[in-house]
């Protein structure tokens, strides 16, 4: 039996007939692109990279950047389904989409200059250039404006010293998006190539998270670039924050996938496991569960698209995305463990999706801003107080 | 050249079937529905074909369902058709095969057409006819399974593969033509999100009977569905065990000859 995620609410019927369609297009490649060899690439620690290619012709790179750029003018709410789609397969996957399109695409479409977004985008849609983003450092993660990677104006160049960490995408990319402080401590962006001297990008390794996913540190020594390579547009913090509101937007939807993903394994197997001579779907422990499970599917699910068609009207605020990033990863953490719980000696297995969903979700738990993290912007948004700010 | 895809909107392989109350059809809601997964590779071999004509060939998609049947259409336009006709009628809520193929006849017809393709058969209730009635109306030769195409030069004639029991049996026939496509024939394509949003722009042509010039629903009375009905139950389960596997397999074989009766 194929996968049939629940939709106990008709959602379906909340949808229009495009977001319908991609949505569908998005799962038959998951189902048969992404399924048979997510395990096996899982345990090797490899991203399988001839996805690349498949996801851009399928045109969900960056989709909703316009036309003229490479992308398809999508509604946020079909970016949502995509990567509710993408992750339900692997939240590696959906992670090189995300950093692809929200935190590359992005920010050169919002930031860049007309010349840099004829330059970059189509070939970004088109999967010909991988991107990554560089904002977190080693002992800059929650506190981004406590980086120390510094940008110095010299003529006609700028010079990057400073090394990021935990980023995505970041040994096979072609260009880096790398966030750093001139001298007066403004934060500005900038388009690194992979190529460029003094910049190297060793892969981080050992990981029990997010294994189908590449993961680096970004140095830079002297790297040298012209001046055009500074995306003009930017506004200090701002500019790199806008771009992770647009990641955790999409985050949000892809736990939605993973809890559709677990919920539907869970069911699945308490159906066909007997012991003490019935299903253990009969025992009102595992009912209690499944119920728990659709219930937080259920909520995260209204909640995504709630904050997708406030985006599409243009009235998505930072703290919309924090209270469904937060709600919505956590609830898939801890449905992710469940199931694996409920699969008993079997969830150990990559056999099984559970335990892969479950690892990978400590990191999506941890990225994005922590769960922490989200908890104080909502806490400063219902007081006014910031209980993290430094000034 | 006039390239039509004929399509059926059928429930997806994977969905749960269940026979209504009155046991007139099945129950619909909750069920996925899809483009016949055979018709699938008639719409790619229609996309391939214009593909390589590259000379300003349509691919247009014919299909006589219900109003709903609208979202299947949509995505063959979104796989790259240029345009479709979607026959709707209250008059064909319960249609035969005669029926449709007399209906998509008149469709095809008053289109024009160079080539016809279509899945070997849907998925649903697997009759496998309206190709073969439709060449009969049309007067144009059928190949039926086909597993390979290939279109001659000057696209009055075609050379086709259709797998048999234990090999290929090769064919060439005169176009036009209607050719059934089979598993093998080709890898249909995705529908791409940049197709799916071009295909919001184009044009879905309804069509009632009274459109194509149908009066009466033709083909009704030559036969009827009486009655749908749910498998019956399987019957129950006999564990043969004796301490010696031998002895089992023995027991199961004397059981099997003498009162099931079928070695």
């Amino acid at each position: 039996m194929a996968y049939q995620p629940l939709d106990f609410y008709n959602i379906e019927e909340l949808l229009n007939e495009e977001e319908i369609l991609i949505r569908d297009t998005t799962r038959k490649f998951v189902d048969k692109e992404v399924m048979p060899i997510i395990a096996e690439e899982w345990e090797a620690a490899t991203f399988p990279k001839s996805l690349i290619q498949k996801m851009a012709e399928l045109g969900i790179l960056g989709p909703f950047v316009p036309a003229k750029y490479g992308g398809s003018e999508a509604s946020y709410t079909t970016y949502g389904l995509i990567c509710q789609e993408l992750e339900r397969g692997d939240s590696g996957v959906r992670s090189f989409a995300s950093v692809q399109g929200s935190l590359v695409m992005y920010p050169i479409w919002k930031f860049g200059s007309e010349e840099q977004k004829m330059e970059y985008l189509p070939k970004l849609a088109s999967g010909k250039l991988i991107g990554c983003f560089g904002l977190t450092e080693p002992d800059a993660g929650s506190d981004p404006r406590s980086m120390i990677t510094r940008a110095h104006k010299d003529g006609n160049h700028w010079i990057l010293n400073g090394a990021k960490m935990w980023i995505t995408n970041g040994s096979m990319a072609d260009i880096a998006v790398v966030w750093a402080k001139d001298d007066e401590g403004r934060i500005r962006g900038f388009v690194v190539h992979k190529e460029d001297k003094g910049f190297s990008a060793p892969e981080q390794k050992h990981k029990v998270s997010l294994r189908a996913s590449v993961t680096s540190e970004l140095v830079f020594e002297d790297v040298r670039i012209p001046a055009d390579r500074e995306l003009p547009n930017t506004s200090d913090l701002k500019s790199p924050l806008m771009c992770l509101t647009s990641a955790r937007y999409g985050i949000a939807w892809g736990a939605v996938g993973v809890l559709q993903a677990v919920l539907d394994e869970a069911i699945r197997y308490s159906q066909e496991r007997i012991m003490f001579g019935k299903p253990i779907a009969s025992f009102q422990l595992t009912q209690q569960k499944l119920a728990e499970l659709a219930t937080d599917l259920s909520n995260s699910q209204l909640a995504a698209l709630r904050v997708g068609r406030l985006a599409d009207e243009g009235k998505m605020k930072h703290y919309h995305v924090s209270m469904i990033k937060r709600h919505n990863v956590n609830a898939a953490l801890l449905g992710a463990r469940k199931v694996r719980g409920m699969l008993g000696a079997n969830g150990i297995t990559l056999e099984y999706q559970a335990i892969r969903h479950m690892c990978n979700m400590e990191s999506v738990q941890t990225y994005e801003g922590t769960f922490e993290i989200h908890t104080l912007i909502l806490g400063e948004h219902l007081t006014g107080i910031s209980a993290f700010s430094n000034t | 050249m006039k390239i039509i895809v004929l399509l059926k909107r059928v429930p997806d392989t994977e969905a749960k079937i269940l026979i209504n109350q009155e046991g007139t059809g099945i129950r619909e809601d909750g069920v996925k529905f899809v483009i016949n997964p055979h018709d699938e590779y008639g719409i790619e071999e229609g996309l391939k074909l214009r593909e390589k004509l590259a000379d300003g060939s349509k691919v247009t998609v014919v299909c006589a369902g219900p109003e709903e049947a609208t979202e299947a259409i949509r995505t063959a336009l979104a796989m790259g058709a240029d345009d479709a006709v979607h026959v709707c009628d209250p008059k064909l809520a319960d249609p035969n095969p005669f029926t449709v193929s007399e209906v998509l006849a008149k469709a095809i017809q008053a289109e024009g057409f160079d080539v016809i393709f279509c899945g070997k058969q849907a998925i649903d209730d697997d009759l496998a006819q309206v190709q073969s009635i439709l060449a009969e109306k049309l007067d144009i030769p059928q190949v039926n399974n086909a597993t390979a195409f290939e279109m001659a030069a000057d696209c009055r004639s075609a050379k086709l593969s259709r797998r048999i029991e234990g090999g290929d049996e090769k064919i060439e026939t005169s176009m036009p033509a209607i050719i059934s496509c089979d598993k093998g024939l080709n890898e249909p394509r995705y529908a791409s999100l940049p197709g799916i949003m071009k295909a919001k722009k184009k044009e879905i042509r309804k069509k009632s009977l009274a459109d194509l010039g149908i009066a009466e629903v033709p083909g009704t009375g030559r036969s009827r569905v009486l009655k749908w009905l749910p498998l019956p139950k399987g019957g129950e389960c006999r564990i043969v065990a004796a301490e010696e596997t031998v002895d089992a397999v023995r027991e199961l074989a004397r059981l099997l000859r003498e009162e099931a009766k079928v070695i």
